[in-house]
């Protein structure tokens, strides 16, 4: 009790000295604020306006009035083939998350909660090979995408390269590294006696895995599936290095193909770059939490 | 404050199975309980994700190295690989022009991240942390950029510094008065104008690192024991006494964190310069240049390799640091 108010009043003496700097605080918050939202707010702007009362001869972009609607938006949607490439992001992102998660989820099990030899060796190799700048591998990796047999349903022309399950694979090879990594931190929180109840009762590894241990990661894994979707969606490399056919490529990696075409035109460019944006801005507004929690599951129990 | 307990349940899964003579019958014990069938489950649960990643990151790492040493222009099967000792290095360090610019540009960019981008998001994530009004939407604002992919980032970019149609020229030309100053070919080119574009692109970059930084770093801030600023107050530390004495070395393993995602993010740095300019023009960075000697017409695999195995050394590093720092503790 004594020790409660005394922090209390600690609390009240630091806020008490602290109470006069806080308009400059204050400014220098809504100075950075303001500066970090102009860009989108800006490209906002800009998108709303037809090119012809911005550009050539008219008033220019630093300016109010004209005409203000969504045609940008319709005409980037249509003249990018839009739809397309999100569906190509959807066939690569649904399967990758998926997959990632399940065998991330079973490998930290596997290290987090039975002990064997390489447990530690498995995790470090993971989580160096997650670090790895993606450029270090990419030339054997290209030779071995064209390279590599792969049937049917999976790849058109036989081959690993341009191929949206080569996109998936790589994904999975490279996030199974973070993923591992946050969830055996997580697993380690996790009291050992669920695993001797379980044993007691006679549950096989998996049905201990599957109808357990699964179930009791859900918070992580919501985190790090919002985190990973995130990353998965914007990324630009492996889509332009491992594809070549130009439908196929993800929203993200058709940017690449756009630019020569969209920076003619900056309000069309503006309004093709919201709406590219869009799907991971309404992910962050809607799921912050779970956004900041997967980033600090992997940091803070480190 | 529930992080600083968690190494006391932590250790023992995991500290069984990394020194492998002591706690042996523990460990012998406890397999002893798992059936055949169990063993084969955790070796498949194991095998098969490890599979996968060694064969398409650690294969390929290995291969980059082992190419480094080779000439070989892809065409032909692996017969035609010849063994040519350090020459592509040689000729990378003279004879290369490209080669030496964009290693300063990683360097530059590096240095820019650690000491202004990274710091600043070290500031605002201090402070955010303590009470102020608002502070939420400070921090989701801040934070925004950073859910944007970089390949966004650069159309931002252009948005911004397009010589005719971009916010700041045509900021400049509403603060000069006069009408036809960036058509009049005096307006600056930021992005056509080397160097100055690279700054450029480095201020975008750090736009969207700030927010990366300030959200790690506020994660930390939050999991600092509440007593131990109380009794720095008590002892009448200042604001920043309190940080640099008391909070800073707490933080000791998020600072490793910021650190190491700090000096990987400039490595990986891509994106941006590519969609900008496919990184010509004075926005040279290593990551374009191995990426160029496989898209480009001339693929020169051994080549492209010595570049990779730069960055690999370059990047090796931060990543044992990293290693030796997270799990060092649970290997003694």
């Amino acid at each position: 009790m004594t020790a409660t108010s005394a922090a209390v009043g600690a609390r009240e003496v630091v806020t008490g000295k602290r109470r006069r700097p806080h308009y400059f605080t204050h400014a220098f918050l809504i100075l950075m604020s303001l500066l970090w939202f102009l860009p989108l707010g800006w490209a906002v702007y800009t998108s709303l306006r037809p090119y012809g009362d911005t550009g050539g001869n008219s008033r220019g972009y630093f300016s109010i009035g004209g005409s203000y609607n969504l045609n940008n938006f319709f005409n980037a949607w249509s003249q990018a083939e839009l739809p397309l490439h999100f569906l190509q992001t959807i066939l690569v992102v649904v399967p990758a998350l998926v997959l990632i998660l399940f065998f991330s989820s079973m490998v930290a099990v596997a290290v987090s909660r039975y002990s064997f030899r390489l447990n530690l060796a498995m995790l470090m190799l993971f989580t160096a090979g997650n670090l790895l700048p993606q450029q270090v591998v990419i030339v054997p990796l290209f030779r071995l995408y064209l390279a590599l047999p792969m049937f049917a349903p999976l790849s058109d022309n036989g081959i690993w390269y341009d191929q949206l399950f080569g996109i998936v694979m790589i994904h999975l090879a490279f996030q199974l590294g973070f993923c591992t990594f946050v969830l055996s931190n997580y697993f380690k929180q996790v009291p050992k006696e669920i695993n001797e109840a379980a044993l007691v009762d006679g549950a096989t590894v998996w049905r201990t895995y599957r109808s357990v241990l699964l179930p009791l990661a859900r918070p992580a894994l919501a985190a790090l599936a919002t985190l990973e979707f995130t990353w998965i969606y914007n990324d630009f490399f492996w889509g332009i290095l491992l594809l070549r056919t130009g439908d196929k490529f993800p929203v993200t990696s058709a940017l690449n193909n756009l630019s020569g075409q969209f920076f003619t035109d900056n309000n069309l460019l503006a309004a093709g770059s919201l709406i590219v944006a869009l799907p991971t801005l309404i992910v962050y507004f809607a799921l912050q939490k779970h956004f900041v929690a997967g980033l600090t599951l992997g940091s803070t129990k480190g | 404050m529930d992080s600083s307990s968690v190494p006391a349940v932590a250790p023992p899964a995991s500290a069984g199975g990394a020194t492998a003579s002591l706690p042996g019958r523990r460990r012998r014990k406890r397999f002893s309980v798992l059936t055949r069938r169990d063993k084969l489950t955790l070796g498949l649960m194991v095998g098969i994700p490890a599979f996968i990643h060694i064969f398409l990151i650690w294969l390929p790492t290995i291969g980059s190295i082992v190419l480094s040493f080779t000439s070989w222009n892809g065409i032909g099967g692996l017969d035609k690989i010849k063994f040519i000792g350090f020459k592509n290095y040689e000729n990378l360090f003279s004879n290369y022009p490209p080669f030496w610019p964009a290693f300063e540009n990683n360097l530059i960019w590096l240095a820019v991240f650690l000491f202004i981008a990274t710091p600043l998001g070290m500031l605002m994530a201090v402070i955010l942390d303590q009470n102020i009004r608002g502070t939420r939407i400070y921090q989701s604002v801040l934070y925004m950029p950073v859910v944007l992919s970089l390949a966004i980032v650069g159309f931002i970019a252009q948005l911004m510094y397009s010589p005719g149609m971009g916010f700041i020229n045509n900021f400049l030309q509403a603060v000069t008065g006069d009408p036809k100053w960036v058509a009049s070919g005096t307006a600056i080119d930021w992005l056509g104008t080397p160097g100055l574009n690279f700054a450029a692109v480095l201020v975008a970059a750090s736009w969207r690192h700030v927010g990366y930084i300030m959200v790690l770093y506020l994660a930390g801030l939050k999991s600092v024991d509440t007593t131990l600023r109380e009794a720095a107050a008590i002892d009448g530390a200042s604001a920043r006494q309190t940080f640099f004495r008391v909070v800073f070395p707490v933080l000791a393993p998020i600072n490793v964190v910021v650190l190491v995602v700090t000096i990987i993010e400039s490595l990986r740095a891509f994106d941006i310069v590519y969609i900008i300019n496919k990184g010509l023009n004075g926005l040279g960075l290593l990551s374009v240049l191995i990426t160029n000697n496989i898209l480009g017409e001339a693929s020169l695999i051994g080549f492209g390799s010595a570049i990779a195995v730069i960055l690999l050394l370059i990047s090796i590093g931060p990543i044992i640091y990293y290693l030796a720092r997270t799990m060092g503790k649970e290997a003694e």
